[in-house]
C-alpha cells in the first residue's frame, strides 16, 4: 500500500495565533487590568519583557452540564491490606481524591504568558497621540510614487521594453511572420540553385515571405506598453522625540529618575506609531548643549538656569536637521521648576513662536522630591509660566509627579484616547 | 519475514527513507502476522510548536477559529513552557488516508514505535471498530472540517464575529448532550413493509382467540392527553439529543444558526466513539506496537540499544500508580488496555483452569490475533472490561471497589477485594466507570409549552442521588434559553419521580435568536 510522507515543518506556524487573539480579544479588559497591575511593580524596561498574567477566570468559562455529590463507587489498584467490609475514614474535604479535584484548581483564576507585542498593545491600548492639525497636513502634503501595472499610453520614458518585446514576440509568433534565417536559407539556395524550375519556385517564395515580413511589422504600436505609476499618499513616517532636562544642581538623582522614565515610555509609545523614531536629548543649565544618552542622564553638570537655552538649542537642531515637513517632532521638558525670572519672557517668546508651531507635541513634566506631595508644592516659576501659556490657549501639557508610581497614570493621563466626536480616524 | 538482520537505521537520526523503511516493516508484519487491515497511512512531520497548535484544536488538522480553542492554547503552552507537561510524541487522526503527527525532535527509534503504534495500532482500530464504522465517516471527515471552517468564516464576515461567537458559545455548552447514542431507525423500503406487514396478518391469525373481544376495555384516554402525546409525538419527544432538538424546532434561529449548531453537533459525534473506547484503543495501539517492536527486533532489524530505548518509553507508558501513589489519577488507560489484551493472549495461549472456567470461548483457542481481531472489532470500554477482565488481572492489579455513600456515617465502604467473591463486582463496578450511560447526565427534553408561553421542559434523571453543579447548571441553561428564545425550565428528579430541584432561565434581552 502506498505511504505518503508530509513534511509539514516549514508551514506557516502559529495556525492558532488567531485563536490566540481572539481570547485575548474576549477577555480585552481583563486582561488589560491584569498587565496594569503587573505593570505597576515593574520597571519601565521590563514593561518591554511581556511575561506571565493571570487573569480571573469569570466570563471566560465554558459551562458544562456538570454533575457532583451522590453516592459514589469506584474502583482502584493497588490494594495492600483492605479486606472486603473495612471501613475506611473520610479524607479531609480538601484532600478528597477522585473526580472533581482536578477541576476545581482552575476556578478562581487563569495564567498565561504574554508575548511583547501583546504586552505593549495592551499596555498602550487605550493611549493615544494627540491630532494636531499640523499632521494632518503634513500627511497629505507629502505624496509617493507607486508602480501600478502597465498601460496602453504614457510618456516615451516609461515604455517597458521587457514587456513591449515580448508582446511583440507573442504576436509574431501568432501571425506567423517569417523567421530571418529562414529568408536567408532560402536565398542562399536561390544562389546556389541552376535549376530554372526550382529558382521561378524560390523566387515566388521569397516574395511572398518578404511581403509577409512587411506587412507584419517586428514591432507593432499595439505591442507597446508603458509602466504606470500611482501617487500615493505618503503618511510621515519618522519622528524625532526631544528631550529636554535641566541639570542644574538642584535636580536630584530621583528627579532625573522620574524624568528617564516617562522619557522611555514616550519612546516605546512613539516607537509603536512610527517606523523611525529619532532622539535628541538636550540638557541644560544656563548653557544648552546636545548630549548622548549616557551623559544626558548621568553626566555631572552644575550651574545656573536658563530655559530659554535650551529652547534655542532645540529651535536651532529643527532648523538643520529636522525639515517639520518631514519629522513629526515630540518634545518633553523635564525639570524643577526652577528658572530665572529673567529668564520667563524670552522663554515664553520661543515657546509660543518658534516651538510650538513645529511640534506635534509639547509635555512639560515637573519633578519633585520623593516625599513632597504635588498639590503641596507651590507652584514654581516656570509652571506659572506654562500654565499662563495654557491659558492663552498654546497646545501645552503640563504635569506635576514626584513619586515613581505616579509616571504612569500621568502618561495615560497626558495620552488618553479622546471622546469619540474628537477622534480622527 | 525472511529479510532479517538488515538494520532498518542505525543511531538515533533519520531521515524520509528511513521512515519509509521503517513504515515497510511495521506495516509487513501487521498484515502478516497479525492481519490488521488498515486505511492507507499517511505520516507527517511536525515541530513541537505545531504539535502546542494542534493540541488546541482538538488534534485535528483544521478546524474553526474560536476563542476557546485560543484559551486552551494558552492555557497548555504556559504549562508546557513551565515543564508542567510533555508533550506526546505522535497526534493520530481517524480520517482516511489516516493522517499520523510525528515530531521531529523523535529519535529513529522513537519514530518506530510512534509507526507502529498510530499508524497500525490506531489506524486499525478506527477501521474496524464497530462504534466508528456506526459514527464516523473516516473519508469525508476532513472534507467537513473543512466546509465547516469556511462556512463559519463566512458567516463571520456575514453576520458578524460576536453573533457568530455568541451561538457557538452557547452549541459548545450543549456538546455534550449533542450526540445521538442510539443509531436511529432505518426506513424500510416499501418491499420490506409489506414483508412485515404480511407477518403481522399471519401472527394475528395464528393468535387469534375470540374471546379477547368479550374482555371490557380499559378506559379510554382523556382528550387532553391525546394531544399531549400527538404533540410529543410530533416533536419527536422525549429527546436527548439538545442540539438535534434545537437544530430542527428552535422557533426563532436564523438558518445560517442552525447550520452552526448542526456543525457543532456532527463533530461532537465524530468524537462520541473515541470517549467510549480509551482504553481498547489505547490498548490496541500499544500492544500492537510491542508485538512489532518485538519481532523487529527479534529479526535483527534494530539493535539492541533500540530496543531497550523503546523498552523504556514502553514501561514508562503503560505504568500505572497504586491508588495511594501521589501520581495516582485513576487507570491509566494504556496500562489497563495493554494489560487486558496481554492477559487475552496468554488466556488464548496457555489458559489455566480458572481461565477455562471463566472464558469458555476463547480459554485455550490457540488463534491469539483472531480473537483479539474480533474483540477489537466489536466491544467498546464497558462491554470489553465487563466480559474479558480475568480474575489474574484483578488479582495483579490488586483492585479493590470502595463504596461512598454521603448518608454513612461510619465512611467509606471497602465493599469488594480481590478475591473470589469479589471479582464479579470488581469487574462490574469497574465496567461501570466506563459506561456513557453513567458518566453523562441523563437529561432529556420532555415537552414543549405550545399551548402557554412555549417554554421549554427538560428532565434530569439522576443516577445515585448525584445533582448537578448549580452555578454550572445555570449558565448552560442560560445559553439554551437564548437559543430557544424562550424560557427554559430543567426538573430534577430521582428515580422514583420526586423532584429534587428545578431551574427556570428566561432568554436574555439581547438573545442569540433575537
Amino acid at each position: 500500500m502506498v505511504m505518503h510522507i508530509v513534511d509539514r515543518r516549514l508551514n506557516p506556524g502559529s495556525k492558532s495565533l488567531e485563536n490566540r487573539q481572539r481570547f485575548l480579544r474576549r477577555a480585552k479588559a481583563l486582561v488589560q487590568g491584569a498587565v496594569k497591575k503587573s505593570s505597576q511593580d515593574r520597571d519601565i524596561k521590563d514593561v518591554l519583557e511581556g511575561g506571565e498574567v493571570t487573569i480571573p477566570l469569570d466570563g471566560m468559562d465554558e459551562p458544562r452540564f456538570r454533575r457532583e455529590g451522590g453516592t459514589r463507587d469506584m474502583v482502584l489498584p493497588g490494594n495492600k491490606k483492605f479486606v472486603e467490609g473495612d471501613w475506611l475514614q473520610r479524607p479531609n474535604q480538601s484532600g478528597a481524591k477522585g473526580s472533581g479535584a482536578g477541576e476545581g484548581d482552575s476556578e478562581d483564576a487563569f495564567r498565561f504568558v504574554l508575548s511583547r507585542e501583546e504586552f505593549v498593545d495592551l499596555f498602550l491600548d487605550d493611549l493615544e497621540l494627540p491630532d494636531l492639525a499640523k499632521r494632518k497636513l503634513a500627511e497629505t502634503e507629502s505624496e509617493g510614487i507607486r508602480r501600478a501595472g502597465y498601460a496602453t499610453s504614457g510618456s516615451p520614458a516609461n515604455i517597458s521594453i521587457s514587456r513591449t518585446v515580448s508582446r511583440a514576440l507573442a504576436r509574431r509568433v501568432a501571425l506567423r511572420r517569417p523567421r530571418k534565417d529562414d529568408i536567408e536559407a532560402l536565398e542562399a539556395e536561390l544562389a546556389e540553385c541552376e535549376d530554372e524550375t526550382r529558382r521561378r519556385e524560390l523566387l515566388t517564395l521569397l516574395e511572398g515571405l518578404k511581403a509577409k515580413v512587411k506587412r507584419i511589422p517586428f514591432i507593432d504600436p499595439i505591442d507597446i506598453r508603458y509602466r504606470r505609476f500611482e501617487t500615493v499618499p505618503k503618511p510621515v513616517a519618522q519622528a524625532v522625540m526631544f528631550c529636554l532636562m535641566d541639570v542644574s544642581g538642584s535636580m536630584s538623582e530621583h528627579m532625573k529618575d522620574l524624568a528617564k522614565r516617562f522619557y522611555m515610555l514616550l519612546y516605546v509609545f512613539l516607537k509603536r506609531r512610527y517606523k523611525h523614531v529619532e532622539i535628541v536629548f538636550i540638557r541644560h543649565t544656563d548653557r544648552a548643549e546636545e548630549v548622548d544618552e549616557d551623559t544626558f542622564f548621568h553626566g555631572p553638570a552644575s550651574g545656573g538656569t536658563l530655559v530659554s537655552s535650551a529652547l534655542v538649542a532645540m529651535n536651532d537642531i529643527v532648523r538643520t536637521r529636522f525639515r517639520p515637513a518631514d519629522w513629526n517632532i515630540y518634545a518633553a521638558q523635564a525639570s524643577d521648576g526652577d528658572n530665572m525670572t529673567s529668564d520667563s519672557g524670552l522663554t515664553g517668546q520661543l515657546l509660543t513662536d518658534k516651538i510650538l508651531p513645529v511640534c506635534q507635541f509639547f509635555a512639560y513634566l515637573e519633578v519633585g522630591e520623593a516625599a513632597n506631595y504635588t498639590f503641596d508644592m507651590p507652584d514654581s516659576s516656570l509652571w506659572t509660566l506654562y500654565e499662563r501659556l495654557r491659558n492663552e490657549g498654546e497646545p501645552l501639557s503640563m504635569r506635576k509627579v514626584s513619586e515613581r508610581g505616579e509616571i504612569f497614570p500621568v502618561f495615560q493621563d497626558l495620552f488618553k484616547r479622546r471622546t469619540a466626536s474628537q477622534e480622527r480616524v | 519475514m525472511g529479510s532479517s538482520g538488515e538494520r532498518l537505521f542505525e543511531g538515533a537520526d533519520w531521515d524520509f527513507q528511513t521512515l519509509q523503511r521503517i513504515h515497510d516493516a511495521c506495516e509487513e508484519i501487521a498484515r502478516k502476522e497479525l492481519g490488521l487491515d488498515v486505511y492507507p497511512n499517511q505520516i507527517e512531520v511536525i515541530t513541537a510548536e505545531q504539535m502546542l497548535d494542534a493540541y488546541s484544536s482538538v488534534g485535528m488538522p483544521l478546524f474553526y477559529k474560536h476563542w476557546s480553542f485560543g484559551k486552551q492554547f494558552a492555557f497548555q503552552e504556559a504549562s508546557y513552557r513551565k515543564g508542567l507537561m510533555g508533550l506526546a510524541y505522535e497526534i493520530v487522526i481517524n480520517s482516511s488516508p489516516c493522517i499520523s503527527y510525528l515530531m521531529e525532535e523523535n529519535t529513529a527509534t522513537m519514530q518506530t514505535l510512534v509507526i507502529a503504534h498510530a499508524a497500525f495500532g490506531h489506524n486499525h482500530f478506527f477501521k474496524n471498530n464497530y462504534l466508528f464504522k456506526q459514527w464516523t465517516d473516516a473519508d469525508g471527515i476532513l472534507d467537513y472540517l473543512e466546509f465547516a471552517k469556511g462556512y463559519i468564516a463566512a458567516c463571520e464576515d456575514r453576520h458578524g464575529r460576536e453573533t457568530v461567537e455568541r451561538t457557538l458559545d452557547a452549541a459548545h455548552a450543549l456538546m455534550s448532550h449533542g450526540v445521538d447514542r442510539y443509531p436511529g431507525k432505518k426506513t424500510l423500503d416499501l418491499r420490506a413493509e409489506e414483508k412485515r406487514a404480511g407477518e403481522r396478518r399471519q401472527h394475528e391469525e395464528a393468535v387469534f382467540n375470540d374471546l379477547w373481544r368479550t374482555v371490557p376495555n380499559a378506559k379510554a384516554k382523556s382528550k387532553a392527553t391525546l394531544t399531549a402525546e400527538r404533540r410529543r409525538a410530533l416533536l419527536g419527544l422525549p429527546q436527548e439529543n439538545i442540539l438535534y432538538f434545537l437544530e430542527k424546532t428552535a422557533p426563532r434561529l436564523a438558518p445560517w444558526q442552525r447550520e452552526l449548531i448542526r456543525i457543532v453537533r456532527h463533530i461532537a459525534q465524530y468524537f462520541y466513539p473515541q470517549g467510549q473506547t480509551k482504553v481498547m484503543n489505547e490498548g490496541t495501539a500499544t500492544y500492537v506496537h510491542y508485538r512489532i517492536m518485538s519481532r523487529l527486533h527479534q529479526q535483527g532489524r534494530i539493535t539492541d540499544g533500540n530496543f531497550l530505548e523503546f523498552l523504556q518509553s514502553h514501561t514508562n507508558v503503560v505504568f500505572q500508580p497504586e491508588f495511594d501513589d501521589r501520581r495516582y489519577s485513576g487507570f491509566n488507560p494504556y496500562a489497563l488496555g495493554f494489560a487486558m489484551m496481554q492477559d487475552i493472549e496468554r488466556i488464548v495461549k496457555t489458559p489455566e483452569d480458572e481461565d477455562r472456567d471463566w472464558f469458555p470461548d476463547i480459554a485455550g483457542k490457540g488463534d491469539v490475533e483472531g480473537v483479539l481481531r474480533e474483540i477489537w472489532s466489536n466491544y467498546r470500554d464497558e462491554s470489553f472490561i465487563n466480559q474479558y477482565l480475568s480474575p489474574a488481572l484483578i488479582r495483579r492489579f490488586r483492585m479493590f471497589h470502595l463504596h461512598d455513600d454521603p448518608a454513612e456515617s461510619q465512611g467509606i465502604k471497602v465493599d469488594a477485594i480481590h478475591d473470589e467473591r469479589g471479582y464479579r463486582r470488581v469487574r462490574r463496578e469497574l465496567a461501570r466507570q466506563y459506561d456513557v450511560g453513567f458518566v453523562d447526565a441523563n437529561i432529556e427534553v420532555m415537552d414543549v409549552d405550545l399551548d402557554g408561553d412555549r417554554r421549554l421542559m427538560l428532565r434530569h434523571t439522576t443516577v445515585k442521588g448525584a445533582q448537578l453543579n448549580e452555578t454550572d447548571t445555570r449558565r448552560v441553561l442560560q445559553h439554551l434559553a437564548d437559543l430557544w428564545s424562550y424560557d427554559v425550565a430543567l426538573t430534577e428528579v430521582d428515580g422514583t419521580d420526586k423532584v429534587l430541584k428545578e431551574y427556570v432561565v428566561s432568554p436574555r434581552a439581547a438573545a442569540v435568536a433575537a
